[in-house]
């Protein structure tokens, strides 16, 4: 299973994905690479140190406008680009940088033998950088996944679970044989090791099949207040972003209490970002009970990251007397064309 | 009562699980080993704290759930040695792989979730009374409550409450806003057990690291200079030794930033 999951991963990290310049972060990147480069240029040309103010504005002067134009055309048909083989839309991009570069060199009589190879070097260095970043990533995500899935069936939650469907079987079969389906559900979804987005509704169930669970071991201690009234109703999420966070809140703010405690899960919709909420009760006393908990937020980080890089955020922390863990993700609509894998 | 009296009447077993169906699970089973072990349920409780209320009322065996709110199971087990009579214990657990090596290292009889027939049935066959040293050696945290044996019951006074100890020659006194308990303990083990919470301020006193109010000179009964500090709503004024008073100092400076 385990070798199977690894093997397919690897042929995944081998079909490289055109960089999206349209997210913010990829963006970000181009541009601070881009500026490396001209520096370089700009001291390898200067001998003198007040020269190389001189050098970085001739360079700009010749070559923004041109990396601007292919960046701009990038970013606009960066959906189709990706749709694409990974060499098809190189290919494309590869001609028009050598295009725009040649037309530039004739519009202001700088000679074109050089002002080709530097902004062909240029994109070269650009596409290699973001290759290589998603070849790095890939297997370590591969990693993460595999470290996070063992950590993710806490042995605590499988076994207490089973036991708690023994301890209702005889009394309320029908109960049981709706928990075993939610685990199977649940498991399910927690040995899939597909990265791509998926509808938020989807998510919203599982997390219920989830605390369904929860209730029946924790019976009147646990209550959960959900708030999706404002929930884009066609949003796709990365798998698994909010049950591990229902799942700490469980484990936090009630199981270490007798008291009844309530878990409240807001989605809503802010213009362009979705915005998930989930608040417990804050325990301060429940000290010992801790850990894990980093490791699962950690991940989610880290996946949030993958697919949305800077636009996604992530923040916890006690407040007003309950602790608050939020997530900001970009909104992405369910269409045929969405584009579902990580952005390199 | 003798030893004959013992082995013929049944059994009486107290439930300690803070989770409903883990509870149900074990009434039934328990219900089943009725021929092979009789046995009287007398109590099904849903944390620490209740199972020792339980078992002052006499019991033989408790199955008691280590993962508990309010208080736990091993510290339920710590409180239950200072009971004349207590019952035997069998802990019940789902998963704490580290704490399993130790319970085998020292022979402490525990049962995993799911909890079997068969297993449950051999672990009461063969249940005997905890010893102090087996609990010693077993993982565990600060206590939640401290034990106090008064008249032969056993009083149980949550350890956020106390306010200071100080020890007077075979026992330490337990001063809390309401009362003050005699206890049977070492300041040292304390110490240890609370460290951090509680500040060692003499040889045989311990207060509370942020109740302290002040901290000043003062003179004592033969007219010498000594050092003292007062805690947040008490009168008494507690006299620091030369040995404390560097760490006390810095903390109460601290706490006046």
């Amino acid at each position: 299973m385990k070798t199977q999951i690894l093997a397919r991963q690897e042929r995944d990290a081998r079909e490289a994905v055109f960089p999206d310049l349209r997210n913010v972060g990829i963006l970000a990147r181009a541009l601070i690479l881009y500026l490396a480069m001209v520096l370089g240029h700009a001291l390898a040309i200067s001998t003198k140190p007040y020269d190389l103010i001189i050098n970085i504005a001739v360079v700009l002067a010749g070559g923004l406008p041109a990396a601007a134009l292919v960046g701009a055309a990038w970013a606009l048909f960066s959906p189709w680009l990706r749709r694409l083989a990974y060499w098809q839309a190189a290919g494309l991009l590869i001609a028009l940088t050598a295009a725009v570069a040649a037309w530039g060199a004739r519009l202001t009589d700088a000679p074109p033998w050089r002002a080709v190879p530097l902004a062909l070097l240029g994109l070269a260095a650009i596409l290699i950088y973001f290759h290589t970043l998603g070849r790095a990533l890939s297997p370590a995500v591969t990693e993460a996944r595999l470290q996070a899935l063992q950590a993710r069936i806490r042995p605590h939650f499988l076994f207490n679970s089973i036991n708690g469907v023994l301890g209702v079987l005889r009394a309320d079969p029908k109960r049981a044989e709706t928990a075993l389906e939610d685990m199977a559900d649940l498991f399910r979804v927690l040995m899939l090791e597909n990265r791509d987005l998926q509808p938020l509704a989807d998510e919203i169930a599982l997390t219920r099949q989830y605390l369904n669970l929860e209730k029946m071991r924790l019976g009147d201690r646990l209550n959960v207040v959900w708030k999706l009234d404002k929930m884009p109703p066609d949003a796709v999420v990365p798998p698994l972003v909010l049950q591990p966070i229902a799942e700490n809140a469980v484990y936090h703010g009630i199981e270490p209490t007798q008291s009844a405690g309530v878990i409240e899960i807001e989605v809503a919709q802010l213009r362009n970002e979705i915005t998930i909420t989930v608040r417990n009760p804050f325990l301060e006393r429940a000290g010992a009970h801790h850990g894990g908990n980093k490791m699962a937020m950690s991940n989610i980080r880290e996946r949030l990251a993958l697919h949305f890089d800077a636009e996604a955020r992530m923040s916890s922390g006690p407040r007003d007397g309950r602790y608050q863990v939020q997530l900001v993700l970009p909104y992405v609509a369910m269409t045929k064309t969405t584009d579902t894998r990580s952005l390199v | 009562m003798t030893n004959m009296a013992a082995s013929t009447r049944p059994k009486r077993i107290i439930i300690a699980d803070d989770e409903p169906p883990a509870r149900r699970r074990l009434f039934d089973l328990l219900d089943e080993l009725q021929p092979a072990f009789p046995h009287v349920v007398v109590a099904e409780v849903d944390n620490g704290r209740a199972a020792l209320l339980a078992a002052q009322q006499g019991a033989d065996v408790i199955l008691l759930d280590i993962n508990m709110p309010e208080m736990d199971g091993l510290e339920a087990a710590r409180h239950l040695l200072k009971m004349d009579n207590a019952p035997s214990v069998i802990f019940i657990t789902a998963y704490e792989q580290h704490a399993l090596a130790a319970f085998e290292v020292h022979a402490v009889d525990y049962l995993l979730k799911p909890v079997r027939r068969e297993r449950l049935l051999a672990a009461l066959q063969r249940v005997t009374p905890l010893t102090a040293p087996q609990l010693e050696a077993l993982p565990r945290g600060a206590r939640r409550y401290l034990s106090i044996s008064e008249r032969g019951r056993l009083l149980l006074v949550p350890s956020d409450d106390v306010i200071f100890f100080r020890a007077e020659q075979k026992y330490i006194t337990v001063v809390t806003a309401e009362k003050e308990y005699l206890l049977e303990d070492s300041l040292t083990r304390i110490d240890e057990e609370f460290g951090g919470r509680f500040l060692r301020i003499h040889r045989n006193c311990l207060a509370r690291a942020d109740l302290i109010e002040t901290f000043e000179r003062d003179a004592d009964a033969d007219g010498e200079a000594q050092w003292i500090v007062t805690l947040r709503g008490r009168p008494e004024r507690l006299p620091v030794s030369r040995r404390q008073h560097a760490q006390v100092r810095s903390l109460a400076k601290r706490v006046r930033e």
